[in-house]
């Protein structure tokens, strides 16, 4: 079963994994049908501690915690504090003294939220870490898939974009692949990390083939420092050999759906016709997205709850 | 002085391993043979035990002086003589750096003061270890470096190095070369490859330390000068110098312990004290670095003894300081991981950890013989262990090896004749 | 496990015609009157409840069933999620007569789930509770206003409503456990 924390889906079962989209379900139809909230975690704290921008991650889990009843805290500090301020441990403890019963971290370095979990009695959950995980996009995700298409067994997913530094993209694929379905991967060779191939992706040769059959093509953004770093030229010319449009979508299974974590560079990643398409799930997404993490923090309190009846 | 006679055990010499009894009078080794009696000299009965040349370890940190939190030249030295070394050689990225007599006089001073083993400092090649300009190599020398490093901080300018070969040359000292690209590290932490991917932590490629080190390879055999590549970890870095080495450049090489015993799986649980500058590799690596101590393209194992304070550690993996604390156990993982396993016999180790760095930086020791320093190390090589750096005597407990079964203890350490550990 | 019939059919039919007549009786008139059924089968018993007092009045009062998964005091110490839906009567109730109906009455703790819930809906000047049949039990301090039968039993006894509506045909029977 799940456990204190949920640090990344690389971890986690499918089990788990299904157990958290089965609670989702139920939490979706609350939301709605705005109903009221649940009680279930009334008199808990929830803090969100993100030292990256963020508003969807944050605003999703604030609003998930709240329509479980729980009290919010939003700490937001800068990437830089990351080094000269107090330290993350400190943080975390200074946290813990307060009672929080939930700490939800985004931070740009990979495994801070593993640092984290094991120095504080909160529940960590990772709400991004670097380039390593993001395991909750990828939950919301994979209830967006099941939703469509009810099973992953045998599902195309087609993933493109900035894949070297996407935790997106990993979370997707180590969940997807327990699930069952087969993950095809497409970026430019300088976006493409090592080793990738042997966590079970599919490494596609071209745009085409990358999206050959693809029952969900999913999008990543492409971050405009990346091109500053010389990852890639430019914009125009990622757009022109490495986006989709609605040319390219023909290649894909014809009930295809389309998928971004967003935010979206329109024209760049995916065409606004794309974008906009009846097919497009982007913004079911976002409402899948608090279902999914008020399931998650309504399955790690009842964990809680368990556990401190036994001290 | 007084005599200490070293009776019943197994003496490691370069080409066999004899029972035989050493004694020592003042300093010197004065005698080596069966059945040694001397009255009124102390008796060390080391049966079962075998008997080392004093363990040499040309690249370590003692951060004295400038960083004392993280160990200083008493403390250092303690650790080294409880891990069996007799001398060490400490590199320059001190604050202030050494980069001229005064540090290097100091060091030597303190050293001598602290009176555990020989502490040999090691010169910046350039001026604050900046690159730009080449540091006062004579006069170091002259106060006692024995060898020129801007370890830590590569030599990033071809013609800088250059220079440093050549002119360092003059005065007899070799130029131990950090290698490493800076722009294709681009602020990695691990080694890249699956388990960068993996971690979501950002990868240093092995070319990043092969095309310095290509390069070291170059300016050595074209100037036909020394050069010594610190911490080789990948295959390719093995390879290079195994072609250079046949071609007849007058290169050497070293490789540390967390090389040859660890592939970077470690670095999945984000314990920052697997972090180390290089990288920990894959095991193609560990395989390549086994063979080339094997076959001696690499001449000599160091620890780059790192040691940090734990606040420098227990921090987010990117954030953490790069380095091992490893000086207690380098002897324990060699003989663990090359003897026991096979790789090296008992006379290439003591080669590997104590002659072949004497033979590199021409110091004092490194083999058994009448005449020489009476720097010699006692191992009981059946005693199993397990490691936990709540035992270390450094400062630094920073090691990835808790928990890890070794086999060979360090029993006793003696400098100049002197026990300064154990017995 | 035994059942043993309490009510049949017309036994049911008649208990519900003079639940009927006593809410006229006891309200003085139609007046002002809703009902609001436990879902499922309190729903059942209000819409027959309606149906009679319009055949033998002639007022059409205004019915609808209520949800109280959300109000269940125990959601958090079973720790599930309700497979609730969302409460929309199709009327006000401030300020009416609410008959609050329901087959059988226990513990009560559906009853003060379902006050809870319709006071998420308005402000009643009245709710008054009708059941079929009560059977004792009570941990809550509910009483009724109408009860169709008192058959008092154990806690190793269940009562077995059986309506038309679900079942086929209606009863109501007592399993015991042996």
């Amino acid at each position: 079963m799940l456990g204190k924390d949920l640090l990344g889906l690389y971890d986690t079962s499918a089990e788990d994994i299904t157990a958290i989209l089965d609670t989702a379900v139920g939490m979706k139809k609350l939301l709605t049908q705005n109903l009221k909230k649940l009680p279930h975690l009334q008199g808990r704290t929830v803090t969100t501690l993100f030292y990256e921008n963020s508003t969807r991650t944050r605003c999703s889990f604030e609003l998930a915690a709240k329509y479980l009843g729980a009290g919010t805290v939003n700490i937001s500090a800068s990437s830089s504090s990351v080094q000269k301020g107090e330290t993350l441990i400190d943080t975390g403890r200074t946290l813990d003294a307060m009672k929080n019963d939930v700490i939800v971290i985004r931070h740009p370095m990979g495994g801070a939220p593993h640092l984290l979990a094991k120095n504080v009695k909160a529940s960590v959950v990772n709400g991004g870490d670097g380039m390593n995980e993001h395991p909750t996009q990828a939950l919301l995700d994979f209830y967006t898939m099941r939703e469509k298409f009810g099973s992953f067994k045998g599902l195309k997913v087609s993933i493109l974009g900035d894949i070297k530094h996407s935790r997106v993209a990993k979370s997707n694929l180590f969940g997807l692949t327990k699930l069952g379905a087969e993950v095809t991967m497409f970026a430019p060779a300088t976006l493409m990390p090592q080793g990738i191939e042997r966590m079970g992706a599919k490494i596609a040769k071209s745009r085409e083939e990358a999206l050959a059959g693809a029952n969900v093509v999913m999008g990543l953004r492409i971050q405009l420092e990346r091109m500053h770093g010389g990852l890639f030229p430019s914009l125009s010319e990622y757009a022109k050999y490495y986006g989709v449009g609605e040319e390219c979508l023909k290649f894909a299974d014809k009930d295809c759906i389309v998928m971004h974590p967003g935010p979206v560079n329109r024209g760049v990643e995916f065409t606004s016709d794309v974008i906009d398409a009846e097919n497009s799930e982007i913004n079911e997404q976002v409402l899948n997205g608090v279902a999914v993490r008020m399931a998650l923090l309504f399955l790690l309190c009842k964990n809680r709850q368990g556990g401190e009846k036994h001290e | 002085m007084s005599k200490l006679l070293i009776k019943g055990g197994t003496a490691v010499f370069a080409d066999r391993c004899e029972v035989c009894d050493i004694l020592v009078d003042g300093k010197k080794i004065v005698k080596i043979a069966k059945n040694v009696e001397e009255k009124g000299a102390k008796v060390i009965d080391a049966a079962g035990l075998h008997v080392f040349p004093g363990l040499i370890d040309m690249h370590v940190h003692l951060r004295e002086p400038g960083f004392e939190y993280k160990e200083d030249i008493a403390s250092g030295s303690a650790a080294a003589v409880r891990g069996g070394f007799t001398q060490i050689c400490c590199m320059p990225n001190t604050d202030p750096v050494c980069d001229n007599a005064a540090v290097v006089g100091y060091i030597v001073a303190r050293g001598r003061e602290v009176n555990l083993c020989k502490v040999r400092p090691i010169g910046a090649i350039t001026k604050g270890e900046k690159g730009e300009q080449l540091a006062e190599i004579g006069k170091m020398k002259e106060a006692g470096a024995v060898a020129i490093s801007d370890d830590g901080r590569p030599v990033a300018n071809a013609r800088i190095m250059r220079l440093a070969m050549e002119y360092a040359s003059d005065f007899g000292l070799i130029c131990l070369s950090h290698c490493e690209d800076k722009d294709l590290v681009d602020g990695g932490a691990v080694n890249e490859g699956y388990n960068s991917t993996l971690a979501g932590l950002k990868g240093i490629p092995r070319a990043a330390e092969e095309i310095m080190l290509a390069r070291e390879i170059i300016l050595a055999e074209t100037l036909g000068k020394r050069a010594h590549i610190c911490h080789v970890s990948t295959k390719g870095g093995v390879q290079l110098l195994r072609e250079a080495k046949k071609r007849g450049v007058a290169i050497t090489a070293e490789t540390c312990p967390h090389y040859f015993t660890l592939t970077d799986d470690v670095i999945t649980s984000f314990d920052a004290n697997t972090k180390v500058n290089p990288p920990i590799r894959e095991a193609e690596d560990v395989a390549a670095i086994r063979e080339g101590l094997r076959d001696g393209t690499l001449d000599c194992i160091v620890t780059d003894h790192a040691p940090h304070h734990k606040d420098e550690k227990n921090v987010e993996y990117n954030l953490a300081a790069f380095g091992i604390s490893g000086i207690e156990t380098s002897f324990s993982l060699s003989y663990t991981y090359l003897v026991k396993a096979g790789v090296l016999t008992l006379e290439q180790l003591a080669d590997r950890m104590s002659a072949a760095p004497a033979r590199i930086l021409g110091l004092e020791g490194g083999v058994l013989a009448e005449g020489n320093a009476a720097d010699i190390m006692l191992a009981d090589l059946n005693a199993k262990y397990v490691i936990d750096s709540k035992d270390f005597v450094s400062k630094g407990k920073n090691t990835p090896f808790n928990g890890t079964e070794v086999y060979g203890k360090v029993c006793c350490t003696i400098v100049d004749g002197d026990v300064k550990y154990g017995a | 496990m035994s059942e043993h019939i309490l009510m049949d059919g017309a036994a049911i039919g008649r208990t519900l015609t003079r639940l009927s007549h006593e809410i006229v009786e006891k309200a003085k008139g139609t007046e002002n009157l809703c009902l609001i059924g436990i879902p499922r089968r309190g729903e059942i018993v209000a819409a027959r409840v309606r149906a009679l007092i319009e055949k033998f009045y002639g007022a059409s009062l205004p019915c609808a069933g209520i949800d109280i998964g959300m109000y269940r005091d125990d959601l958090v110490s079973g720790y599930f999620v309700p497979d609730a839906r969302v409460n929309s009567l199709g009327f006000s109730v401030d300020g009416k007569t609410v008959i609050l109906c329901d087959d059988v009455l226990h513990t009560g703790r559906t009853v003060r789930a379902a006050i809870e819930a319709i006071f998420d809906l308005g402000r009643p000047a009245k709710i008054m509770l009708l059941v079929l049949c009560d059977r004792g039990g009570r941990e809550m301090p509910v009483s009724p206003d109408f009860v169709g039968k008192n058959i008092p039993t154990s806690s190793r006894e269940t009562i077995d409503v059986r309506f038309a509506e679900i079942e086929g045909e209606d009863s109501l029977g007592i399993i015991g456990k042996e």
